[in-house]
């Protein structure tokens, strides 16, 4: 009796009937569950067996478990046609593809070859190029290509390698054998992705049977980044992730693996070629770049040698490498490899360099600029999909149709097509149709067969490529491969490569070597956003005060004619707040520009704070239908300003004091300082009309403070002594100074050989002042002048340490 | 023809620029049998703190500058001694164009001088279907491809109309050609769009032109201009001819090169970077001065 017969006669077996009854295979393709056989895969059926214990509903729950844990952990990614700021949850597909151990280990030793193959590739193409001089690769397929980057041509790396991290998308055929659909080099992208989609998956089955003997992946990213430690001349010199920035689809792994191994998440503009020596603008100034684990598409690296028009790049950074420094994962160029028109002569190139055929084959490929090769695609048009031959994307991305043309197979209009090959052949290639492997889904309470590929990352370590064991699979939304671009509303699988036996434990933090040494320098970009985040936050805060002031009034007085309304209207319309609409776009505008900022600095900023800041946009974006000024208005306020002071508390009892806590501090005393005396100087003014001082204490959420310490009538003396002058409420200048103060002091260089930083010169004086100042010297006139010290201040700050 | 050669560019970065860096294509090169450099000379004001002479892919000489003080304005300064020869005028023996893709073809090389970095669309020279039909409806059946390159550019020369005032240097070249307006950059870039949308690989040529005051007058100076114009391949034998479709000349002992890339980008006179700062040419000038008659006695 074999195993599978056993496991499904087991207990639980009708359950699994039940499980799969809806489970139709297609006809001539393979399937992940089932051998082609018929016979249930032994490395699922533990899976099966659990997964039957539970009834339909409890399934959903545990999903649902591991789609809230997606949610809480702000797992996204970003559609790129959509608006910058939309961002999509994680498709997870909750079952995982399993397979077995050693099936994935043929699988990586092919992979193994093949990323060696692809470094002397990339070696010769960028050094001697004696593929096309001997025949091996058309001269016009690299000369054509935009990735094939002329300034690096004869650049050697440093590290001695072009390929430090790769992944390969792969996929099963008809036949049950794998191959290779593409070769990912430039920036692969995923390795973050699949952490996480591990830590879902294990939350749908909280007991550890099933996944005991699943390989862990944690150990990938703690050789990778002991190899990105090891590389030559690291000392002293910095390793960062190098990305385009917030508004590409995959930033959210670039964040997390930058907080997850503790490297510096940094843009282009950061960087700066200083002494023939890339170096990163930090608070501290300029520190040398040892590593860049670039992320970033290698064209747009340096506007001064690449594309001109960058806007996202390092100028002189090909310069740099020139003469050495940084070393980059991957190197500049490398793009050419993914080239889809390569898989036609890798096979060949594979048997020339290095006397092996491939372990694992790639998609059979066939570039129409040869004859013979342009004919049999002709001949074969039916069983081929066309496409343009130096595009680097995924196969599934091909488009049905190219000027009219169907590409793909199956189309009635073959005659058009082989016209079209005629006249444009080097620019296509024909690839075989192949029929992707079904592996389960989740639907309708049932396993169901889905189309999907599994991408394969691998890193090299100075012991040869190590493999992620597992972790992503793209899932085919219907029966056809050509649905898997995730773009387009495909889903992504954990892949689980089971043992024979239990897995070891293995994570990053567990390995008794912690990778985040101290925080680190703060970049200065990080530091600016940081610092006008803080700034954003506290003037949006202040405009729902006031708007709640003058909501509050109009409530009750019924008339936006009474002297104190018109003056509030008048004050928050000067700072482009327009009352009559009770959720003005101003406030809209102020969080859009706070989510900006917060959306930059992301990698330094716990989830929850960014969970409660989107939070609040979307209160706030909730509340437009709000219409009446009044009562509902001012409730809505109360809403928004609750909902602000839970992100501050956050902010403020959970940052870890680091030098950008303090930047975002100093952004917000100083706003808070400024606001206040702009509000002092026209609501505590003598001509102010009457009530203008309640509205000040209100403001200042000083009411009971007030009752508590004056016992009288609010008078501009107490208000102002309360307001500006108290160095006990937090809502008060002189507190705020205080703390601009502490916090200017701790800044990297406040104090150097004896004499203080230029922003604590201008800081302390007021602060003395303020001190000893009596409420009557805190005139208009000097509230108004001192709006312009802290304005200089400002300005102080950022030519200091942000710019 | 020897000549003395000055340019003086200048460059305003419109308020003080930190790190500023810039790559120069300002020196001619030599190319033997054609042109020869025997004296020459950068400089810069202000002085940079790095600055490196290289070579880039396609051989053109290149000057590295990087600046760690503010920098407003930039002064470069170039004088060369250039001594350029009359080509041997040779048999056409460049086949048609339909069948350049076999010479191609068999063409193992990927090095500066192969024709295949510049058959295909470029940075600035994206392929176009309108100059592509435009182009084959200027050249009857059975040219050869120097014929057709030649025909090609005195087709150029008759539809497109010099205008300074139309185009900036980021002009891409379908809007020249819709308007069929430019100066000598959109002739070239438009010429090498047609060209490459017939097959034939063609190049952008930077450098400068010797200009001829009108007769009776004297040469002012300052008045000869940084030029542009396009060189295109014609096959394994014919190899390499240049044209200059403003002037609808063949380049000849007027036109002095300074380097050549697939358009423009590869090969502007100045690449400049800087940070929240526009870099703006301000001033421009050249001399193409013959090298007798800079001492005064015109050859007869």
């Amino acid at each position: 009796m074999t195993q599978e017969q056993s496991q499904t006669s087991a207990p639980g077996s009708a359950a699994v009937d039940v499980l799969l009854r809806d489970y139709l295979r297609q006809p001539g393709v393979a399937d992940e569950l089932f051998d082609p056989g018929g016979q249930i895969r032994p490395v699922w059926s533990a899976f099966l067996t659990e997964l039957a214990r539970l009834d339909p509903s409890d399934v959903d729950r545990s999903f649902a478990r591991a789609d809230q844990y997606l949610r809480d952990a702000g797992v996204f990614f970003r559609h790129y046609s959509s608006d910058p700021l939309q961002e999509r949850a994680w498709p997870l597909s909750h079952v995982p593809v399993i397979l077995a151990a050693h099936e994935w280990d043929t699988i990586c030793s092919g992979l193994q070859q093949r990323a060696d193959l692809l470094e002397r590739v990339a070696a010769d193409l960028y050094g001697a190029g004696e593929l096309v001089r001997k025949g091996h690769l058309p001269a016009r397929l690299i000369a054509g290509n935009p990735q094939w980057l002329r300034p690096m041509v004869g650049v050697q790396p440093a590290s001695g390698h072009f390929l430090h991290s790769m992944a390969f998308e792969i996929g099963r055929g008809p036949d049950g054998r794998w191959f290779v659909l593409s070769d990912r080099a430039q920036a692969p992208s995923g390795a973050g992705f699949a952490l996480e989609n591990r830590m879902a998956t294990t939350r749908i089955f909280p007991q550890p049977f099933p996944r005991a003997r699943v390989q862990r992946l944690a150990g990938f990213f703690r050789a990778f980044r002991e190899t990105m430690e090891r590389l030559p001349d690291m000392s002293g010199r910095l390793s960062a992730i190098l990305t385009p920035g917030p508004s590409t689809d995959t930033y959210f792994e670039h964040m997390y693996i930058a907080r997850y191994l503790g490297l510096m998440l940094l843009e282009g503009d950061d960087l700066l070629v200083d002494d023939g020596e890339v170096k990163v603008r930090t608070v501290e100034g300029l520190k040398p770049i040892g590593v860049l684990w670039r992320r970033l598409d290698a064209d747009f690296a340096d506007p001064m040698e690449l594309n001109e028009y960058s806007q996202i790049g390092t100028p002189g950074l090909v310069e740099a490498l020139r003469s050495g420094y940084p070393h980059m994962i991957n190197a500049l160029g490398v793009g050419v490899l993914e080239t889809r028109a390569m898989m036609a002569f890798l096979p060949k190139i594979s048997e020339i360099l290095t006397g092996e055929t491939l372990r694992l084959p790639n998609i059979a490929t066939w570039w129409c600029g040869q004859r013979a090769e342009r004919d049999y695609v002709k001949k074969n048009v039916d069983r081929m999909v066309i496409s343009d031959a130096l595009s680097c994307a995924l196969p599934f991305n091909i488009p049905d149709t190219d000027a009219g043309v169907s590409m793909r197979p199956g189309a009635r209009q073959d005659r058009c097509l082989a016209d079209r090959i005629d006249a444009d052949g080097p620019a296509l290639v024909g690839q075989e149709a192949v029929t992707l492997s079904t592996t389960p889904v989740w639907f309708n309470g049932r396993l169901v067969p889905r189309p999907m590929t599994v991408r394969v990352f691998a890193a090299r370590t100075p012991e040869g490529w190590t493999f992620m064991p597992g972790g992503y699979a793209r899932i085919g939304r219907e029966g056809e491969a050509t649905s898997l671009a995730m773009q387009d509303g495909g889903a992504v699988a954990d892949v689980w490569i089971m043992n024979e036996a239990r897995a070891p434990r293995d994570t990053l933090f567990g390995s008794g070597r912690t990778f985040r040494e101290e925080p680190g320098f703060l970049p200065s970009r990080a530091a600016d956003n940081l610092f006008w985040l803080g700034r954003y936050i506290e003037r949006t805060e202040s405009t729902i005060r006031l708007l709640r002031a003058y909501h509050h009034r109009f409530a009750e007085a019924g008339n936006p004619d009474e002297p104190l309304l018109r003056d509030l209207q008048a004050y928050l319309s000067g700072v482009g707040t327009d009352v009559t609409v009770p959720v003005p776009q101003a406030l809209n505008d102020l969080l859009m520009a706070a989510q900006t900022c917060a959306g930059r600095v992301r990698d330094r900023f716990s989830t929850d704070g960014w969970a409660a800041l989107q939070d609040l946009a979307a209160t706030q974006t909730s509340m437009t239908g709000i219409t009446e000024p009044g009562d509902e208005a001012a409730r809505a306020m109360r809403v928004l300003l609750r909902k602000i002071t839970a992100f501050s508390g956050l902010v403020h009892e959970n940052m870890y004091r680091f030098t950008g806590w303090r930047f975002l501090s100093l952004g917000r005393a100083l706003e808070r300082s400024d606001a206040m005396a702009a509000a002092l100087a026209q609501f505590a003014d003598r001509s102010a009309p009457i009530g203008a001082l309640d509205l000040m204490v209100e403001y200042g959420d000083s009411v009971m403070t007030h009752q508590r310490r004056y016992r009288i009538e609010t008078g501009r003396q107490s208000v102002v002594d309360l307001l500006a002058l108290d160095h006990d409420n937090p809502r008060a200048i002189l507190f705020q100074l205080r703390a601009m103060c502490t916090m200017a002091e701790a800044l990297p260089g406040a104090v150097d050989e004896g004499q203080v930083s230029d922003v604590l010169r201008m800081l302390l004086p007021l602060e003395t002042e303020l001190a000893v100042a009596h409420p009557d010297e805190m005139t208009t006139r000097r509230l108004t002048s001192l709006r312009s010290q802290l304005a200089e201040v400002s300005r102080v700050v950022s030519s200091r340490y942000l710019i | 023809m020897r000549y003395d050669v000055t340019l003086a560019l200048n460059y305003d970065y419109g308020g003080p620029a930190d790190h500023a860096r810039n790559m120069l294509r300002v020196l001619p090169r030599d190319l033997p049998g054609r042109q020869l450099v025997s004296s020459e000379q950068v400089t810069v004001d202000p002085l940079p703190c790095e600055r490196r002479d290289t070579v880039d892919f396609f051989g053109n000489r290149v000057t590295q500058l990087a600046f760690e003080e503010p920098v407003r304005q930039l002064e470069i300064k170039m004088h060369a001694r250039v001594d350029v020869f009359a080509a041997e005028p040779a048999f056409d023996l460049s086949p048609r164009p339909e069948t350049l893709c076999d010479d191609l073809a068999g063409l193992r090389d990927i090095g500066p001088n192969a024709p295949h970095h510049f058959l295909h669309a470029s940075p600035r020279v994206p392929l176009d279907r309108d100059m592509t039909a435009w182009a084959q409806a200027q050249v009857p059946r059975g040219m050869t491809t120097c014929e057709t390159v030649l025909q090609i550019g005195a087709a150029l020369g008759r539809d497109m109309h010099f205008d300074s005032t139309v185009t900036d240097v980021d002009t891409p070249p379908a809007q020249a050609f819709r308007n069929r307006r430019g100066v000598c950059q959109d002739f070239s870039h438009v010429m090498i769009a047609c060209l490459r949308g017939l097959g034939i690989p063609a190049g952008y040529v930077s450098g400068f032109l010797r200009t001829e005051p009108p007769v009776g007058q004297p040469r002012l100076s300052g008045a000869d201009a940084m030029h542009a114009w396009v060189r295109a391949w014609c096959g394994g034998q014919a190899g390499w001819i240049e044209y200059d479709p403003t002037n609808t000349v063949v380049a000849g002992l007027d036109h002095l090169v300074i380097g050549y890339g697939r358009d423009y980008a590869d090969i502007a006179p100045v690449r400049g970077a800087v940070r929240a700062a526009g870099l703006q040419m301000s001033g421009h000038t050249v001399d193409v001065v013959p090298w007798l008659s800079a001492r005064g006695t015109m050859p007869v």
